[in-house]
Protein backbone atom coordinates (compact mmCIF):
# COMPACT_ATOMS: atom_id res chain seq x y z
CA UNK A 1 0.00 0.00 0.00
CA UNK A 2 2.58 2.47 1.01
CA UNK A 3 4.81 1.44 -1.81
CA UNK A 4 2.29 2.09 -4.41
CA UNK A 5 1.46 5.17 -2.93
CA UNK A 6 5.18 6.11 -2.91
CA UNK A 7 5.44 5.36 -6.90
CA UNK A 8 2.27 7.69 -7.78
CA UNK A 9 3.27 10.33 -5.75
CA UNK A 10 7.14 9.84 -7.13
CA UNK A 11 5.36 9.69 -10.64
CA UNK A 12 3.33 12.77 -9.78
CA UNK A 13 6.66 14.89 -8.85
CA UNK A 14 8.32 13.85 -12.35
CA UNK A 15 4.68 15.09 -14.19
CA UNK A 16 5.45 18.36 -12.00
CA UNK A 17 8.85 18.86 -13.67
CA UNK A 18 7.53 18.08 -16.94
CA UNK A 19 4.54 20.35 -16.77
CA UNK A 20 6.35 23.66 -14.85
CA UNK A 21 9.70 22.96 -17.32
CA UNK A 22 7.00 23.28 -20.14
CA UNK A 23 5.32 26.28 -18.38
CA UNK A 24 8.76 27.90 -18.07
CA UNK A 25 9.62 27.81 -21.54
CA UNK A 26 5.94 29.13 -22.89
CA UNK A 27 6.54 31.94 -20.63
CA UNK A 28 10.47 32.40 -22.02
CA UNK A 29 9.33 31.87 -25.49
CA UNK A 30 6.84 35.14 -25.55
CA UNK A 31 9.68 36.84 -23.58
CA UNK A 32 12.11 36.45 -26.66
CA UNK A 33 9.47 36.63 -29.26
CA UNK A 34 8.61 39.62 -27.70
CA UNK A 35 12.16 41.43 -27.03
CA UNK A 36 13.16 39.76 -30.42
CA UNK A 37 10.20 42.39 -32.15
CA UNK A 38 11.21 45.00 -30.25
CA UNK A 39 14.80 45.05 -31.06
CA UNK A 40 14.23 44.45 -34.75
CA UNK A 41 11.69 47.22 -34.96
CA UNK A 42 14.46 49.62 -32.79
CA UNK A 43 17.18 48.67 -34.71
CA UNK A 44 15.18 48.76 -38.23
CA UNK A 45 13.95 52.62 -36.95
CA UNK A 46 16.88 54.00 -36.28
CA UNK A 47 17.47 55.44 -39.73
CA UNK A 48 14.29 57.17 -39.98
CA UNK A 49 14.97 58.78 -36.49
CA UNK A 50 18.23 59.73 -37.21
CA UNK A 51 18.11 61.09 -41.22
CA UNK A 52 18.23 64.58 -42.11
CA UNK A 53 14.72 66.53 -41.73
CA UNK A 54 14.57 67.22 -45.08
CA UNK A 55 15.34 63.16 -46.50
CA UNK A 56 12.30 62.36 -44.27
CA UNK A 57 8.81 61.75 -46.28
CA UNK A 58 6.97 65.62 -46.00
CA UNK A 59 10.22 67.19 -45.49
CA UNK A 60 10.30 68.04 -42.17
CA UNK A 61 11.36 65.28 -40.21
CA UNK A 62 10.22 62.37 -38.65
CA UNK A 63 8.11 63.78 -35.91
CA UNK A 64 6.42 65.82 -38.35
CA UNK A 65 5.48 62.76 -40.15
CA UNK A 66 4.74 60.38 -37.69
CA UNK A 67 2.35 62.85 -35.35
CA UNK A 68 -0.43 63.43 -37.96
CA UNK A 69 -1.00 59.44 -39.23
CA UNK A 70 -0.59 58.55 -34.74
CA UNK A 71 -3.36 60.88 -34.05
CA UNK A 72 -5.49 59.67 -37.40
CA UNK A 73 -5.11 56.19 -35.75
CA UNK A 74 -6.35 57.00 -32.55
CA UNK A 75 -9.28 58.87 -33.95
CA UNK A 76 -10.19 56.34 -35.85
CA UNK A 77 -9.62 53.44 -32.86
CA UNK A 78 -11.82 56.34 -30.89
CA UNK A 79 -14.27 56.16 -33.22
CA UNK A 80 -14.89 52.11 -33.27
CA UNK A 81 -14.54 51.91 -29.30
CA UNK A 82 -17.46 54.98 -29.13
CA UNK A 83 -19.70 52.40 -31.17
CA UNK A 84 -18.70 49.45 -30.24
CA UNK A 85 -18.63 49.72 -26.43
CA UNK A 86 -21.91 50.34 -25.60
CA UNK A 87 -23.42 47.98 -28.33
CA UNK A 88 -21.47 45.37 -27.70
CA UNK A 89 -21.69 45.46 -23.77
CA UNK A 90 -25.66 45.45 -24.56
CA UNK A 91 -25.85 42.87 -26.69
CA UNK A 92 -23.76 40.73 -24.36
CA UNK A 93 -25.98 41.57 -21.94
CA UNK A 94 -29.06 40.79 -24.00
CA UNK A 95 -27.64 37.35 -25.03
CA UNK A 96 -26.26 36.61 -21.14
CA UNK A 97 -29.40 37.80 -18.78
CA UNK A 98 -32.47 38.90 -21.04
CA UNK A 99 -33.04 36.70 -24.35
CA UNK A 100 -34.52 33.32 -24.12
CA UNK A 101 -32.25 30.63 -24.01
CA UNK A 102 -32.79 29.67 -27.30
CA UNK A 103 -32.68 32.82 -29.01
CA UNK A 104 -29.08 33.33 -26.83
CA UNK A 105 -27.75 30.80 -27.76
CA UNK A 106 -28.54 31.65 -31.89
CA UNK A 107 -27.62 35.56 -31.15
CA UNK A 108 -24.26 33.79 -29.64
CA UNK A 109 -23.19 31.52 -32.91
CA UNK A 110 -24.01 34.77 -35.29
CA UNK A 111 -22.19 37.27 -33.14
CA UNK A 112 -19.17 34.57 -33.28
CA UNK A 113 -19.69 33.98 -36.59
CA UNK A 114 -18.97 38.45 -37.06
CA UNK A 115 -15.57 37.65 -35.64
CA UNK A 116 -14.64 35.21 -38.31
CA UNK A 117 -15.37 37.55 -41.45
CA UNK A 118 -11.42 38.46 -42.82
CA UNK A 119 -10.90 42.25 -42.55
CA UNK A 120 -10.70 42.38 -46.27
CA UNK A 121 -14.13 41.36 -46.89
CA UNK A 122 -15.15 44.13 -44.32
CA UNK A 123 -13.17 46.42 -46.24
CA UNK A 124 -15.13 45.67 -49.40
CA UNK A 125 -18.10 46.00 -48.20
CA UNK A 126 -17.38 49.33 -46.41
CA UNK A 127 -15.86 50.88 -49.47
CA UNK A 128 -18.56 49.49 -51.76
CA UNK A 129 -21.76 49.29 -49.90
CA UNK A 130 -21.86 51.27 -46.42
CA UNK A 131 -19.63 54.23 -48.33
CA UNK A 132 -22.21 55.35 -50.69
CA UNK A 133 -25.25 54.53 -48.13
CA UNK A 134 -23.76 57.42 -45.94
CA UNK A 135 -22.97 60.01 -48.58
CA UNK A 136 -26.19 61.62 -47.92
CA UNK A 137 -25.94 61.56 -44.07
CA UNK A 138 -22.50 63.28 -44.32
CA UNK A 139 -24.24 65.78 -46.60
CA UNK A 140 -26.94 66.57 -43.54
CA UNK A 141 -24.03 66.54 -41.48
CA UNK A 142 -22.40 69.35 -42.65
CA UNK A 143 -25.39 71.46 -43.70
CA UNK A 144 -26.46 71.36 -40.25
CA UNK A 145 -24.04 70.55 -37.39
CA UNK A 146 -20.88 71.80 -39.89
CA UNK A 147 -20.32 74.15 -36.98
CA UNK A 148 -19.11 71.61 -35.02
CA UNK A 149 -15.35 70.97 -36.39
CA UNK A 150 -15.68 67.48 -36.43
CA UNK A 151 -18.95 67.80 -38.80
CA UNK A 152 -16.56 70.60 -41.19
CA UNK A 153 -17.71 70.57 -44.98
CA UNK A 154 -17.73 70.48 -47.03
CA UNK A 155 -18.73 66.58 -47.13
CA UNK A 156 -16.86 63.72 -48.86
CA UNK A 157 -18.48 63.26 -52.42
CA UNK A 158 -17.22 59.39 -52.04
CA UNK A 159 -17.89 59.19 -48.30
CA UNK A 160 -14.44 57.66 -48.14
CA UNK A 161 -13.68 59.34 -44.69
CA UNK A 162 -12.68 58.78 -41.30
CA UNK A 163 -16.32 58.37 -39.74
CA UNK A 164 -16.58 55.60 -42.16
CA UNK A 165 -13.45 53.78 -41.29
CA UNK A 166 -14.36 54.28 -37.54
CA UNK A 167 -17.83 52.64 -38.14
CA UNK A 168 -16.00 49.58 -40.22
CA UNK A 169 -13.60 49.48 -37.35
CA UNK A 170 -16.67 49.60 -34.95
CA UNK A 171 -17.89 46.63 -36.93
CA UNK A 172 -15.27 44.59 -36.79
CA UNK A 173 -14.52 45.27 -33.12
CA UNK A 174 -18.63 44.68 -31.97
CA UNK A 175 -18.05 40.71 -31.85
CA UNK A 176 -14.77 40.85 -29.69
CA UNK A 177 -16.40 43.17 -26.95
CA UNK A 178 -19.59 41.05 -27.12
CA UNK A 179 -18.12 37.57 -27.12
CA UNK A 180 -15.50 38.53 -24.44
CA UNK A 181 -18.20 40.73 -22.56
CA UNK A 182 -21.06 38.00 -22.71
CA UNK A 183 -18.41 35.01 -21.09
CA UNK A 184 -17.79 37.76 -18.14
CA UNK A 185 -21.29 38.46 -17.66
CA UNK A 186 -22.82 34.76 -17.62
CA UNK A 187 -20.04 33.94 -14.68
CA UNK A 188 -21.20 36.76 -12.39
CA UNK A 189 -21.98 34.78 -9.28
CA UNK A 190 -25.57 33.91 -9.57
CA UNK A 191 -25.29 34.36 -5.66
CA UNK A 192 -25.27 38.00 -5.56
CA UNK A 193 -27.26 38.63 -8.22
CA UNK A 194 -30.18 36.22 -6.05
CA UNK A 195 -29.49 38.63 -3.44
CA UNK A 196 -29.95 41.85 -5.54
CA UNK A 197 -33.58 40.11 -7.02
CA UNK A 198 -34.08 39.44 -3.18
CA UNK A 199 -33.76 42.64 -2.24
CA UNK A 200 -36.57 44.07 -4.13
CA UNK A 201 -34.45 44.47 -7.46
CA UNK A 202 -36.13 44.61 -11.00
CA UNK A 203 -33.08 43.14 -13.44
CA UNK A 204 -31.68 46.31 -14.38
CA UNK A 205 -31.14 47.07 -11.25
CA UNK A 206 -29.60 43.65 -10.89
CA UNK A 207 -27.72 43.99 -13.51
CA UNK A 208 -25.95 47.05 -12.23
CA UNK A 209 -25.47 46.04 -8.41
CA UNK A 210 -24.46 42.32 -8.86
CA UNK A 211 -23.03 42.08 -12.33
CA UNK A 212 -21.75 44.78 -14.02
CA UNK A 213 -19.69 45.25 -10.84
CA UNK A 214 -18.56 42.17 -10.98
CA UNK A 215 -17.41 42.11 -14.89
CA UNK A 216 -15.77 45.64 -14.93
CA UNK A 217 -12.40 44.51 -14.98
CA UNK A 218 -13.51 42.04 -17.92
CA UNK A 219 -15.27 44.88 -19.67
CA UNK A 220 -12.20 46.94 -19.61
CA UNK A 221 -9.96 44.02 -21.00
CA UNK A 222 -12.69 43.36 -23.77
CA UNK A 223 -12.72 47.14 -24.88
CA UNK A 224 -8.48 47.11 -24.38
CA UNK A 225 -8.35 44.10 -26.95
CA UNK A 226 -10.81 45.56 -29.19
CA UNK A 227 -8.42 48.40 -28.92
CA UNK A 228 -6.01 46.44 -29.89
CA UNK A 229 -7.80 45.47 -33.33
CA UNK A 230 -8.78 48.42 -34.10
CA UNK A 231 -5.56 50.51 -33.42
CA UNK A 232 -3.75 47.63 -35.54
CA UNK A 233 -6.49 46.65 -38.13
CA UNK A 234 -4.75 47.37 -41.77
CA UNK A 235 -6.86 46.34 -44.57
CA UNK A 236 -10.28 47.84 -43.96
CA UNK A 237 -8.84 51.02 -43.56
CA UNK A 238 -6.97 50.99 -46.70
CA UNK A 239 -9.60 50.40 -48.47
CA UNK A 240 -12.37 52.31 -46.93
CA UNK A 241 -10.07 55.53 -46.07
CA UNK A 242 -9.07 57.76 -49.33
CA UNK A 243 -6.02 59.51 -47.07
CA UNK A 244 -4.93 62.83 -46.74
CA UNK A 245 -2.99 65.22 -44.10
CA UNK A 246 -4.93 65.05 -40.91
CA UNK A 247 -7.74 67.58 -40.23
CA UNK A 248 -10.33 67.80 -37.90
CA UNK A 249 -13.41 66.85 -39.84
CA UNK A 250 -14.42 63.30 -40.22
CA UNK A 251 -16.38 63.93 -43.11
CA UNK A 252 -14.20 65.07 -45.50
CA UNK A 253 -11.54 62.69 -47.15
CA UNK A 254 -8.27 63.21 -45.56
CA UNK A 255 -6.38 61.45 -42.98
CA UNK A 256 -4.45 58.37 -42.25
CA UNK A 257 -3.68 55.56 -39.84
CA UNK A 258 -0.26 54.35 -38.92
CA UNK A 259 -1.36 50.92 -40.07
CA UNK A 260 -2.90 51.85 -43.04
CA UNK A 261 0.21 54.10 -44.23
CA UNK A 262 2.69 50.96 -43.80
CA UNK A 263 0.53 48.36 -45.79
CA UNK A 264 -0.05 50.83 -48.70
CA UNK A 265 3.29 52.33 -49.04
CA UNK A 266 5.41 48.93 -48.04
CA UNK A 267 5.53 47.16 -51.36
CA UNK A 268 7.36 50.12 -53.08
CA UNK A 269 9.22 51.50 -50.68
CA UNK A 270 13.22 51.22 -50.27
CA UNK A 271 16.24 52.33 -48.19
CA UNK A 272 15.01 55.69 -45.82
CA UNK A 273 11.33 55.30 -47.00
CA UNK A 274 11.18 51.60 -45.47
CA UNK A 275 13.28 53.19 -42.25
CA UNK A 276 10.41 55.17 -41.75
CA UNK A 277 7.66 52.79 -42.16
CA UNK A 278 9.43 50.05 -39.48
CA UNK A 279 9.71 53.48 -37.29
CA UNK A 280 5.76 54.05 -37.44
CA UNK A 281 5.69 50.10 -37.03
CA UNK A 282 7.46 51.09 -33.82
CA UNK A 283 5.71 53.53 -32.54
CA UNK A 284 2.37 51.91 -33.26
CA UNK A 285 3.36 48.96 -30.97
CA UNK A 286 4.76 51.18 -28.16
CA UNK A 287 1.18 53.04 -28.47
CA UNK A 288 -0.61 49.59 -27.97
CA UNK A 289 2.16 48.26 -25.27
CA UNK A 290 1.24 52.34 -23.75
CA UNK A 291 -3.11 51.13 -23.88
CA UNK A 292 -2.41 47.61 -22.67
CA UNK A 293 -0.58 48.97 -19.67
CA UNK A 294 -3.16 51.88 -18.86
CA UNK A 295 -5.79 49.20 -18.76
CA UNK A 296 -3.86 46.32 -16.28
CA UNK A 297 -3.66 49.94 -14.04
CA UNK A 298 -7.46 50.69 -14.14
CA UNK A 299 -8.25 46.99 -13.11
CA UNK A 300 -5.63 47.14 -10.27
CA UNK A 301 -6.95 50.09 -8.67
CA UNK A 302 -9.89 48.86 -7.67
CA UNK A 303 -8.40 45.45 -6.42
CA UNK A 304 -9.98 46.05 -3.19
CA UNK A 305 -13.84 46.16 -4.19
CA UNK A 306 -13.14 43.75 -6.74
CA UNK A 307 -14.57 40.95 -5.21
CA UNK A 308 -11.11 38.30 -5.54
CA UNK A 309 -10.47 39.08 -1.54
CA UNK B 1 -45.27 45.66 10.13
CA UNK B 2 -45.57 41.44 10.36
CA UNK B 3 -47.70 39.72 8.59
CA UNK B 4 -48.99 36.15 8.07
CA UNK B 5 -48.18 34.35 5.61
CA UNK B 6 -51.46 31.39 4.84
CA UNK B 7 -50.49 28.99 1.93
CA UNK B 8 -53.33 26.51 -0.03
CA UNK B 9 -52.71 23.74 -1.72
CA UNK B 10 -49.17 24.64 -3.56
CA UNK B 11 -47.86 22.97 -6.12
CA UNK B 12 -44.29 23.72 -6.89
CA UNK B 13 -42.71 22.66 -10.59
CA UNK B 14 -39.61 23.20 -12.41
CA UNK B 15 -40.72 22.71 -16.20
CA UNK B 16 -42.94 19.79 -15.95
CA UNK B 17 -41.56 18.08 -12.75
CA UNK B 18 -43.21 18.80 -9.78
CA UNK B 19 -40.94 19.10 -7.09
CA UNK B 20 -43.44 20.12 -4.20
CA UNK B 21 -46.38 19.16 -3.83
CA UNK B 22 -49.82 19.84 -2.33
CA UNK B 23 -48.58 22.40 0.71
CA UNK B 24 -50.81 24.06 3.01
CA UNK B 25 -49.52 25.62 6.24
CA UNK B 26 -49.59 29.23 7.99
CA UNK B 27 -47.49 30.97 9.10
CA UNK B 28 -48.08 33.44 12.13
CA UNK B 29 -47.07 36.59 12.38
CA UNK B 30 -43.92 37.63 14.82
CA UNK B 31 -42.63 33.96 15.24
CA UNK B 32 -40.48 31.75 13.76
CA UNK B 33 -41.49 28.62 11.90
CA UNK B 34 -38.46 26.35 10.71
CA UNK B 35 -38.65 24.17 8.14
CA UNK B 36 -36.67 20.48 8.57
CA UNK B 37 -36.24 17.55 6.78
CA UNK B 38 -34.39 15.90 4.89
CA UNK B 39 -31.86 16.87 1.53
CA UNK B 40 -33.97 16.99 -1.62
CA UNK B 41 -37.14 17.39 0.45
CA UNK B 42 -38.00 20.51 -1.53
CA UNK B 43 -38.28 22.90 2.00
CA UNK B 44 -35.52 25.30 0.43
CA UNK B 45 -37.79 25.34 -2.52
CA UNK B 46 -40.75 25.91 -0.69
CA UNK B 47 -39.05 28.91 1.01
CA UNK B 48 -38.56 30.20 -2.05
CA UNK B 49 -42.04 30.28 -3.59
CA UNK B 50 -42.81 32.49 -0.24
CA UNK B 51 -41.04 35.56 -2.03
CA UNK B 52 -41.25 34.30 -5.79
CA UNK B 53 -37.33 33.50 -5.98
CA UNK B 54 -37.69 30.28 -6.92
CA UNK B 55 -39.14 31.62 -10.68
CA UNK B 56 -35.40 33.60 -11.27
CA UNK B 57 -34.38 29.10 -11.92
CA UNK B 58 -36.21 28.59 -15.65
CA UNK B 59 -39.33 27.14 -15.89
CA UNK B 60 -40.15 28.13 -12.41
CA UNK B 61 -43.80 27.79 -11.58
CA UNK B 62 -46.64 27.52 -9.09
CA UNK B 63 -50.07 26.41 -8.42
CA UNK B 64 -52.25 27.19 -5.48
CA UNK B 65 -52.10 30.52 -3.42
CA UNK B 66 -49.82 32.26 -1.03
CA UNK B 67 -51.57 34.84 0.96
CA UNK B 68 -49.62 37.52 2.96
CA UNK B 69 -52.36 39.08 5.19
CA UNK B 70 -54.79 37.95 2.58
CA UNK B 71 -53.19 39.26 -0.72
CA UNK B 72 -52.10 37.01 -2.98
CA UNK B 73 -48.83 37.22 -4.07
CA UNK B 74 -49.34 35.31 -7.16
CA UNK B 75 -52.36 36.78 -8.40
CA UNK B 76 -52.33 38.18 -11.80
CA UNK B 77 -50.28 41.20 -12.06
CA UNK B 78 -48.66 41.20 -8.62
CA UNK B 79 -44.78 42.12 -9.49
CA UNK B 80 -42.75 40.07 -8.06
CA UNK B 81 -40.16 42.58 -7.65
CA UNK B 82 -43.15 44.37 -4.83
CA UNK B 83 -43.27 40.96 -3.40
CA UNK B 84 -39.51 40.84 -2.41
CA UNK B 85 -39.21 44.06 -1.31
CA UNK B 86 -41.58 43.06 1.40
CA UNK B 87 -40.30 39.63 2.05
CA UNK B 88 -36.21 39.38 2.32
CA UNK B 89 -34.52 36.71 2.38
CA UNK B 90 -31.16 35.84 3.78
CA UNK B 91 -29.43 33.16 1.96
CA UNK B 92 -26.96 29.51 2.79
CA UNK B 93 -23.98 31.52 2.20
CA UNK B 94 -23.39 35.02 2.97
CA UNK B 95 -23.19 37.22 -0.25
CA UNK B 96 -22.77 40.64 1.12
CA UNK B 97 -21.88 42.78 -2.46
CA UNK B 98 -18.26 42.54 -3.17
CA UNK B 99 -18.14 45.68 -4.72
CA UNK B 100 -19.73 47.87 -1.46
CA UNK B 101 -18.59 49.18 1.01
CA UNK B 102 -20.19 48.26 4.33
CA UNK B 103 -22.54 51.18 4.27
CA UNK B 104 -23.31 50.58 0.24
CA UNK B 105 -24.38 46.99 1.33
CA UNK B 106 -26.83 48.06 4.40
CA UNK B 107 -28.38 50.73 1.41
CA UNK B 108 -28.55 48.44 -1.52
CA UNK B 109 -32.24 47.56 -1.22
CA UNK B 110 -33.17 50.65 0.08
CA UNK B 111 -31.74 52.30 -2.55
CA UNK B 112 -33.50 50.45 -5.40
CA UNK B 113 -36.41 51.81 -7.88
CA UNK B 114 -35.22 55.15 -7.52
CA UNK B 115 -36.17 55.97 -4.50
CA UNK B 116 -33.98 58.45 -2.90
CA UNK B 117 -32.61 58.93 0.77
CA UNK B 118 -30.66 61.65 2.69
CA UNK B 119 -27.60 61.70 3.76
CA UNK B 120 -28.43 62.10 7.59
CA UNK B 121 -31.60 59.37 6.84
CA UNK B 122 -28.96 56.98 5.37
CA UNK B 123 -27.00 57.16 8.51
CA UNK B 124 -29.31 56.47 10.86
CA UNK B 125 -31.04 53.77 8.86
CA UNK B 126 -27.46 52.23 8.34
CA UNK B 127 -27.01 52.35 12.04
CA UNK B 128 -30.44 51.21 13.04
CA UNK B 129 -30.22 48.14 11.01
CA UNK B 130 -26.76 47.55 11.74
CA UNK B 131 -27.73 47.87 15.84
CA UNK B 132 -30.38 45.42 14.33
CA UNK B 133 -28.36 42.68 13.36
CA UNK B 134 -26.08 43.00 16.13
CA UNK B 135 -23.23 44.25 14.26
CA UNK B 136 -22.87 48.38 14.82
CA UNK B 137 -20.72 47.64 17.18
CA UNK B 138 -18.13 45.52 14.96
CA UNK B 139 -18.16 47.63 12.21
CA UNK B 140 -18.92 51.19 13.40
CA UNK B 141 -15.73 52.59 12.56
CA UNK B 142 -15.02 50.84 8.77
CA UNK B 143 -18.15 51.52 7.26
CA UNK B 144 -16.52 52.29 4.04
CA UNK B 145 -14.66 49.12 4.31
CA UNK B 146 -15.51 46.61 1.38
CA UNK B 147 -18.01 43.86 3.44
CA UNK B 148 -16.00 40.94 2.05
CA UNK B 149 -13.31 42.06 4.79
CA UNK B 150 -15.38 40.43 7.34
CA UNK B 151 -15.81 37.33 8.60
CA UNK B 152 -18.56 34.81 7.60
CA UNK B 153 -20.84 34.77 10.81
CA UNK B 154 -20.29 39.12 10.32
CA UNK B 155 -21.05 38.81 6.66
CA UNK B 156 -24.24 36.57 7.59
CA UNK B 157 -25.44 39.23 10.00
CA UNK B 158 -23.93 42.28 7.40
CA UNK B 159 -26.70 40.46 4.92
CA UNK B 160 -29.62 40.07 7.35
CA UNK B 161 -29.04 43.87 8.16
CA UNK B 162 -29.48 44.44 4.35
CA UNK B 163 -32.51 42.59 4.30
CA UNK B 164 -34.41 44.30 7.64
CA UNK B 165 -32.71 47.82 6.50
CA UNK B 166 -35.72 48.00 3.63
CA UNK B 167 -38.26 47.23 6.44
CA UNK B 168 -39.56 43.74 5.49
CA UNK B 169 -42.62 42.06 6.55
CA UNK B 170 -41.72 38.62 6.52
CA UNK B 171 -37.74 37.48 6.61
CA UNK B 172 -36.95 33.92 5.06
CA UNK B 173 -34.03 32.14 6.04
CA UNK B 174 -32.22 29.69 4.00
CA UNK B 175 -30.04 27.76 6.26
CA UNK B 176 -28.43 30.87 7.36
CA UNK B 177 -25.82 29.37 9.43
CA UNK B 178 -24.86 26.10 7.92
CA UNK B 179 -21.35 27.61 6.71
CA UNK B 180 -20.57 28.96 10.05
CA UNK B 181 -18.66 28.28 13.06
CA UNK B 182 -20.84 27.71 16.54
CA UNK B 183 -20.33 31.04 18.11
CA UNK B 184 -21.40 32.82 15.00
CA UNK B 185 -24.25 30.20 14.27
CA UNK B 186 -25.16 31.33 17.89
CA UNK B 187 -24.80 34.82 17.25
CA UNK B 188 -27.39 34.27 14.33
CA UNK B 189 -29.71 32.45 16.66
CA UNK B 190 -29.74 35.57 19.10
CA UNK B 191 -30.44 38.03 16.33
CA UNK B 192 -33.23 35.30 15.04
CA UNK B 193 -34.83 35.71 18.84
CA UNK B 194 -34.87 38.97 18.78
CA UNK B 195 -36.04 39.71 15.04
CA UNK B 196 -39.30 37.61 15.82
CA UNK B 197 -40.39 41.06 18.07
CA UNK B 198 -40.85 42.78 14.78
CA UNK B 199 -41.02 40.33 12.03
CA UNK B 200 -42.68 36.54 10.86
CA UNK B 201 -39.47 34.62 10.33
CA UNK B 202 -39.05 31.41 8.23
CA UNK B 203 -36.03 28.95 8.56
CA UNK B 204 -34.86 26.29 6.94
CA UNK B 205 -31.99 24.21 8.65
CA UNK B 206 -30.91 20.89 8.90
CA UNK B 207 -29.58 21.29 12.54
CA UNK B 208 -32.60 19.90 14.63
CA UNK B 209 -30.96 21.41 17.35
CA UNK B 210 -31.22 25.07 15.99
CA UNK B 211 -34.67 24.33 14.87
CA UNK B 212 -35.68 23.67 18.32
CA UNK B 213 -33.80 26.22 19.81
CA UNK B 214 -35.18 29.42 17.60
CA UNK B 215 -38.28 28.17 16.40
CA UNK B 216 -42.19 28.16 17.84
CA UNK B 217 -43.54 25.82 15.66
CA UNK B 218 -41.70 23.45 13.15
CA UNK B 219 -43.27 21.91 9.80
CA UNK B 220 -41.72 18.40 8.95
CA UNK B 221 -41.19 17.72 4.99
CA UNK B 222 -39.91 14.77 3.71
CA UNK B 223 -39.95 12.87 0.08
CA UNK B 224 -40.66 9.51 -0.75
CA UNK B 225 -38.22 9.10 -3.15
CA UNK B 226 -36.03 10.16 -5.96
CA UNK B 227 -37.95 11.93 -8.61
CA UNK B 228 -40.63 12.10 -6.57
CA UNK B 229 -42.46 15.17 -5.29
CA UNK B 230 -41.57 16.62 -1.67
CA UNK B 231 -44.51 16.95 0.87
CA UNK B 232 -45.23 18.44 4.17
CA UNK B 233 -45.83 15.63 6.22
CA UNK B 234 -46.22 17.57 9.58
CA UNK B 235 -46.45 21.01 11.37
CA UNK B 236 -47.11 22.09 14.47
CA UNK B 237 -45.79 24.05 17.95
CA UNK B 238 -41.34 22.82 17.93
CA UNK B 239 -42.12 21.04 21.48
CA UNK B 240 -44.76 18.86 19.60
CA UNK B 241 -42.68 18.11 16.83
CA UNK B 242 -39.63 17.03 18.48
CA UNK B 243 -41.42 15.73 21.41
CA UNK B 244 -44.56 14.05 20.61
CA UNK B 245 -44.77 14.20 16.83
CA UNK B 246 -48.28 12.13 15.41
CA UNK B 247 -46.49 10.60 12.35
CA UNK B 248 -44.15 7.90 12.08
CA UNK B 249 -41.70 9.58 9.41
CA UNK B 250 -41.52 13.07 12.11
CA UNK B 251 -40.54 10.58 15.13
CA UNK B 252 -38.14 8.95 13.23
CA UNK B 253 -35.88 12.00 11.63
CA UNK B 254 -36.15 13.67 14.88
CA UNK B 255 -34.76 10.71 16.67
CA UNK B 256 -32.07 10.23 14.21
CA UNK B 257 -32.94 7.39 13.16
CA UNK B 258 -33.12 8.50 9.33
CA UNK B 259 -31.82 11.83 7.08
Amino acid sequence: MSITKQAGSAGGRTGDKVFSGAALGAGVLIMVVLFAVAVFLLVQALPAFTAAPADVTGGRGFTSYIVPIVVGTLIAAAIALVIATPIGVAVALFISHYAPRRLAQGLGYVVDLLAAIPSVVYGAWGASFLASQLKEPYQWLADNLGWIPIFAGPASSTAKTMLTAGIVLAVMVLPIIASLCREIFLQAPALHQEAALALGATRWEMVRMAVLPFARGGIISAVMLGLGRALGETMAVALVLSSGPLMASLIRSGNQTVAAEIALNFPEAFGLRLHELIAAGLVLFIITLVVNMVARWIINRHKEFSGAN
Amino acid sequence: MSKRIDVSDLNVFYGDFLAVEGVNITLDAKSVTAFIGPSGCGKSTFLRTLNRMHEVVPGGRVEGSVLLDGDNLYADGVDPVLVRSQIGMVFQRANPFPTMSIRDNVLAGVKLNNRRISRSDADALVEASLRGANLWKEVKDRLDKPGSGLSGGQQQRLCIARTIAVKPDVILMDEPCSALDPISTLAIEDLINELKDQYTVVIVTHNMQQAARVSDKTAFFNIAGTGKPGKLIEFSETTTIFNNPVEKATEDYVSGRFG
